[in-house]
């Protein structure tokens, strides 16, 4: 029998506000443990949560963002638990009243565009964290990032493989750093990704019984979690088993999937409205408001840069990935630099120096100008894009104007016939036998002359002319 | 006349004069409390050395032609109510050592406004009850009869006005907390319109029911309290947006042609006969003053106490989970961490505090949600809608404040159904969210005081300070002391 499965992902993302979704502390990562606390997100007795309104912006931007219906009318609600990292005992979250209702976003895979259906976008606080520390029967809690605002963006059940599931993880990360509301690093945990998984014979209408999977904390985790999590499925039941909801911890290391509790042992949240916060009604012209601010998203841009810029999808793909990269690229192309020549410049050897240094293109000492300068002295003839390899790095490394660069190091390209004709005439007199087995047929050694005389005018005849005159010669 | 006895407008004429200095009241009032507090038990913690401070620097303010209006007027605040490096205990062993690090938005308020705290009054635990029993720590006793109680939650706020302990006090009110203790001692309880004064700072039983009022000797002086502690706090989102009129201008103002609702589910079959005559005398009094009785209904006032029993305890089930042992408060040693919980919980909370988080805890349940807390949200808006209906047609409505004169100490302690029918009046009035006072309006055979109720429209206080002060200039009530 042949198997599909279904996958719908619960995506928990930080939003980049300055202060926390309920009380006036710093949302800033990385801080000695407590020092980012109030009474309020401390749950001390009496204290009262007041909404950030900028973490609804960034909620109400994001649904917009992926087209969902923003709620005119919308609350919270509170789950509760016991746990030491949740102060209150309770999480301020949205239960019933979302501020964001069914949108979508689209992903490619296989060339194919795919609508992938966004259930719900709400707003919650997120919890604190437990650290263990030596081996003493206690563990320590830290409760700076106690009530950091959230969004949690519920997938329909739309996905139907472990690379749907990375694509669209891409996708809505990619979107996510274009509103600026998230910076999606899911290594730090400010981007989560819990899954829903179930099986079903192709064909068949009805879904399966699903599992979720939890603790999915890298990017590189995403396919594998449900890969394997997909196989233990189909193995489960072509052994005549079946599959029990539950909820299941993805571990790294094993690279498996385990059981973590069942249905049956599954929390009761008890959810019910918050009386401490007001149900937040949210204006029409608000909402314009921020949606005419939205930036340009990736699918348009990316659509802009092949029919603008006559750039492929695969070019148009990598550069609208990162909104600073498209933006690098936009401002090159403005700069005077040819568009196909900007791209492969940036996608080859501006992107080989940042990886090696581990920059973003953000940290690019280079100017977006100094780029297109040096893609016009190619167009003019003074360099060979040979040379502007070398004028590249060294622009790179020192920062200077490629026309800098080419002075000081005398790189200016020989375009004088007469110059390139002794050079070829020398190295034709040192080398009768090449000659004589090139005229024999041996047509390969074209390149032999060629380097021969580069390296005689250390590598600055104009290519071109080169081949010209030296075909000339040789036939 | 001692000044304890005084109010608050007469001791503030008193000040302005200089014939009395802010630290001569705070004496005058630790005299008292010295010599009637071991009988009466009204406070949890006495903030002596907190109130002479405060008392000096009145003083100072005074001198300095910079009186406010609450300079040198001592004043006890329930102890739900967080006041910054003094303890604020909620009456409950849970928190017996909480000391917290700010100040409630009332009491900022207050202190803006130059008063002088003379101590933290008991309560029933978190608020939890109707006659003070539920303390964690004692039972406050009813000045007019030490063998009574003062009436709950805010018992002892109530007890402290009534025996002279105080000048004025807060308390909280959720289904009665105010204006029952205020009845059964004889002193004046308001609580506002729910959203008219911030809970920021307020020890949360149940979140929308909750609301601090003042209690007070007389209306005047309730008047003068709401001018301080109401508007809109950025603290708190239920705070209402809404512009504050002077309460204290309408006092004086006569009342002829008022319509006062007079509902017919208030007059219960069976209620204490004395009850009912003062309150029918009262009534005869506001006809007397040109205000006009009307029969009104309000016919859902039956289900109230079942749908608040619901909604207030899945609230507080979730508002006391906080109460872990993990932060602060009271934290018992457990093998692990539920054990810890478990026991922390169990030897922190009184009885009456578990049995609510555990209706609570059930009503909010998987599968029961629906049956318990949407239906009593439905009957809630039921009450509201009956309310809505009745103000079409008078301006405001007259009830009896409770069932029964204060019982004795132990009376209901076995029974809790029967105790928490002791706010059967007054519980419909916080689920629809609108203000009502308790004013004095009588005495029993046994010298135990009656109070009224009047309830007025969403954010209407002035009108029920205005038929309040009329009423009580009309009548001597209010002047009479307890004999302690």
């Amino acid at each position: 029998m042949k198997y599909e499965a279904v996958i719908g992902l619960e995506v928990h993302a930080q939003m980049l506000t300055d202060t926390k979704i309920f009380c006036g502390c710093s949302t800033k990562f990385g801080s000695e443990p407590n020092t980012q606390t109030c009474q309020i997100c401390i749950g001390m007795p009496g204290v009262l949560p007041v909404l950030n309104k900028k973490a609804l912006e960034f909620a109400i931007r994001t649904g917009l963002a992926m087209n969902c219906r923003i709620s005119a009318y919308s609350r919270f609600a509170r789950k509760n638990y016991f746990y030491p990292d949740l102060p209150k005992g309770y999480q301020i979250s949205q239960y019933e009243n979302p501020i964001c209702e069914h949108g979508y976003i689209e992903i490619v895979v296989d060339e194919e565009i795919k609508k992938i259906g966004i259930t719900r976008i709400h707003m919650e606080e997120d919890a604190g964290k437990n650290i263990q520390e030596g081996a003493g029967n206690y563990s320590f809690v830290d409760l700076n990032r106690t009530g950091v605002p959230l969004m949690e963006i519920v997938s329909e059940p739309d996905i139907r493989s472990p690379k749907e599931a990375a694509e669209y993880m891409k996708k809505l990360r990619t979107i996510l750093r274009y509103l600026g509301v998230c910076d999606g690093n899911m290594e730090q945990g400010s981007l989560r990704c819990d899954a829903n998984v179930s099986i079903r014979p192709i064909g068949q209408k009805e879904y399966g019984t699903r599992a979720e999977v939890k603790n999915i904390n890298s990017f590189k985790f995403v396919e594998k979690a449900l890969e394997y999590e997909i196989k233990r499925q189909i193995r489960v039941i072509e052994e005549g088993g079946k599959i029990i909801q539950e909820t299941r911890l993805w571990d790294s290391n094993k690279g498996i999937t385990e059981s973590m509790r069942s249905k049956e042992e599954a929390h009761d949240y008890r959810y019910f409205p918050d009386p401490d916060l007001v149900p937040i009604t949210v204006e029409q012209k608000w909402i314009d408001e921020i949606r005419a601010s939205l930036p340009e998203l990736p699918d348009v841009k990316r659509g802009r840069f092949v029919s603008e810029f006559g750039l492929p999808e695969y070019d148009a793909d990598l550069l609208t990935s990162e909104k600073a990269v498209a933006e690098w690229f936009e401002e090159t192309v403005r700069s005077g630099g040819q568009p196909k020549a900007v791209s492969n410049w940036m996608m080859g050897d501006l992107m080989r120096l940042l990886n090696e240094e581990n920059k973003t293109i953000e940290e690019c000492p280079l100017k977006p100008s100094q780029l297109a300068d040096m893609l016009k002295l190619i167009d003019k003839g003074t360099i060979s894009g040979k040379i502007a390899k070398t004028v590249f790095d060294e622009m790179y490394k020192t920062g200077k104007d490629a026309e800098a660069i080419v002075k000081e190091k005398g790189l200016i390209q020989v375009s004088d016939e007469g110059a390139i004709e002794k050079a070829i005439d020398d190295v034709i007199a040192k080398s009768p036998k090449e000659v004589e087995r090139f005229k024999a047929g041996d047509e390969k050694l074209l390149g032999f002359f060629v380097g021969q005389v580069m390296k005689a005018m250390k590598g600055k005849a104009n290519p071109r002319m080169l081949n010209e005159i030296l075909k000339k010669k040789l036939t | 006349m001692e000044l304890y006895s005084l109010g608050i407008s007469e001791l503030s004429r008193m000040l302005e004069k200089g014939e009395v200095s802010a630290g001569d009241i705070t004496a005058s009032v630790y005299k008292r409390i010295d010599a009637v507090e071991d009988k009466i038990k009204a406070y949890v913690t006495l903030t002596l050395a907190d109130a002479l401070k405060m008392a000096e620097e009145a003083d100072r303010d005074i001198t300095a032609g910079n009186k406010k209006i609450l300079s040198g007027i001592p004043m006890a605040i329930k102890d739900n109510m967080c006041t910054r490096g003094i303890l604020t205990t909620c009456s409950s062993k849970i928190l017996k050592n909480f000391v917290p690090p700010y100040e409630s938005t009332v009491t900022s308020k207050l202190i803006e406004s130059g008063y002088v705290l003379s101590g933290k009054t008991n309560l029933d635990e978190f608020a939890m009850g109707s006659s003070t029993e539920n303390s964690g720590f004692h039972t406050t006793r009813n000045p007019w009869d030490i063998k009574r109680i003062p009436g709950g939650s805010s018992g002892g706020s109530a007890a402290a006005v009534a025996a002279d302990e105080c000048i004025a006090a807060l308390g909280s009110d959720t289904g009665g907390s105010i204006r029952q203790p205020a009845a059964l001692c004889g002193v004046v309880g308001l609580k506002p319109t729910y959203g008219r004064v911030s809970r920021y700072g307020l020890v949360a039983f149940a979140s929308s029911l909750d609301q601090i009022g003042p209690i007070t000797k007389n209306v005047m002086d309730s008047a003068i309290l709401m001018n301080i502690i109401s508007g809109r706090d950025p603290m708190d989102s239920t705070s209402a947006p809404i512009d504050l009129p002077d309460f204290a201008s309408v006092i004086g103002m006569d009342i002829k042609g008022m319509k006062i609702g007079i509902p017919e589910e208030y007059f219960l079959e069976g209620m204490d006969p004395e009850v009912e005559k003062a309150v029918k005398d009262a009534i005869k009094t506001f006809d007397s003053l040109g205000a006009m009785p009307v029969k009104v209904s309000l016919p859902h006032t039956g289900y109230a106490v079942a749908a608040y029993y619901v909604l207030a305890t899945s609230e507080a089930s979730s508002n006391l989970a906080r109460y872990d042992g993990v932060k602060y408060g009271f934290r018992a040693e457990g093998r692990d961490l539920m054990d810890m919980y478990m026991r922390s919980r169990a030897q922190g909370f009184g009885a009456e505090v578990k049995r609510r988080i555990m209706l609570g805890t059930y009503t909010l349940s998987s599968g029961y949600y629906d049956a318990y807390y949407k239906k009593a949200q439905q009957v809630r808006t039921l009450i509201k809608n009956d309310f809505d209906n009745a103000f079409r047609n008078v301006d405001l409505i007259l009830t009896p404040t409770s069932p029964t004169p204060a019982f004795k100490m132990g009376e209901k302690t076995d029974d809790p159904l029967q105790m928490y029918l002791a706010d059967i009046f007054t519980i419909s009035v916080n689920l629809a969210g609108v203000p009502g006072i308790s004013i004095p309006c009588g005495f029993t055979s046994e010298n135990l005081p009656v109070g009224l109720q009047l309830i007025g429209k969403h954010f209407d206080e002035e009108t029920i300070l205005k038929a309040s002060y009329a009423y009580e200039q009309s009548t001597e009530w209010h002047k009479r002391k307890p004999n302690l």
